[in-house]
């Protein structure tokens, strides 16, 4: 379709027009599902931050070493992800497969290495006995707050991967075009917006004072 | 493309992405800072990291999630409704503040 003909449907928005947003229903769909998914956080996010404010002697057991200095790495990792994914995309518009399937896989390898740390930072805390429902803090809520709001990121983080691997499998077997690649982007990206509000909310407000 | 939707998409290139990405890695540095210099109370605390932490999710949503790019009508219908609905979650922090201060101790 030209630019005119988008430009004719467009002015005809109100008249009900074919793609009154100009974004493919993939597109949509997949914003609908991240609006959704980002009250779904918010409640979770604003229940802690209530929790964490109306308790007196909230916990505070992360240190610069190893918590705060892994937690910023794991932010690091996140963040370049997102980068090679909006690389994945460009390559992906611009028809050069090869080169998208690289960037997805490298964004891949961003999301393993996020989970890795954090998985190792779970098991630090679960032998200190941080549970679900008790620590040796005596504040319930600090364990059943973090391993929720963090292992929601994480199955976030997991099903990324997986979304991904099978996008870049569908590229190369050329099952899969560009809108496929944009989309499973927008996915990857929510994730990573995600975690800029868990870290500071969770760690930042949590650092040891010593 | 056969579903007809041409790409309103700016001429941009790799420097932007990268562009952004120190930006957010910066703010990431400062928040870290701030963690460790103790400057505010823990509400004041909360305030400024959130407000940061909207700073990077507007970056990462209108350049890496290509909303800059989108047609206005689409951003309008999408950002603001999620906008208010989360903000009408912070009308419980008020009492959170009295929980703490008004707590049989």
């Amino acid at each position: 379709m030209t630019e005119r003909a988008v430009r004719a449907q467009s002015a005809t928005i109100w008249d009900g027009g074919v793609h009154p947003f100009a974004v493919s229903h993939k597109k949509l769909g997949m914003w609908l599902f991240i609006a959704s998914d980002s009250l779904t956080f918010s409640a979770l996010l604003v229940a802690y931050s209530y929790v964490r404010l109306a308790t007196e002697h909230w916990p505070t057991p992360f240190h610069l070493w190893p918590s705060i200095s892994m937690a910023t790495i794991m932010t690091f990792c996140l963040l370049s992800s997102s980068v090679t994914m909006v690389m994945g995309v460009a390559a992906s518009k611009r028809g050069e497969k090869a080169r998208a399937i690289r960037y997805l896989l490298l964004t891949m390898l961003g999301g393993t290495a996020f989970v890795v740390l954090h998985l190792n930072e779970w098991l630090g805390l679960i032998r200190e006995g941080v549970r679900l429902w008790s620590n040796p803090w005596n504040v319930p809520l600090f364990g059943a707050t973090f391993f929720t709001l963090t292992g929601l990121h994480m199955v976030h983080v997991a099903t990324g991967l997986i979304y991904l691997g099978v996008i870049a499998a569908g590229v190369s077997k050329g099952r899969f075009g560009h809108e496929e690649v944009e989309v499973s982007g927008l996915y990857w990206h929510f994730v990573d917006l995600v975690w800029m509000f868990i870290f500071p909310l969770v760690y930042l407000l949590s650092v040891s004072a010593a | 493309m056969s579903i007809g939707i041409e790409e309103t998409h700016a001429p941009h290139g790799a420097s932007l992405y990268y562009w952004v990405w120190i930006y957010l890695l910066a703010i990431t540095a400062l928040e870290v800072f701030l963690a460790y210099e103790h400057l505010f109370s823990t509400q004041v605390m909360l305030a400024v990291l959130m407000l940061l932490s909207v700073v990077k999710a507007g970056l990462i949503m209108a350049y890496f999630m290509h909303l800059r790019f989108e047609k206005a009508v689409f951003v309008l219908c999408l950002v603001p409704a999620v906008v208010v609905v989360i903000s009408l979650l912070a009308a419980f922090f008020p009492d959170s503040y009295r929980l703490l201060e008004l707590r049989v101790r």
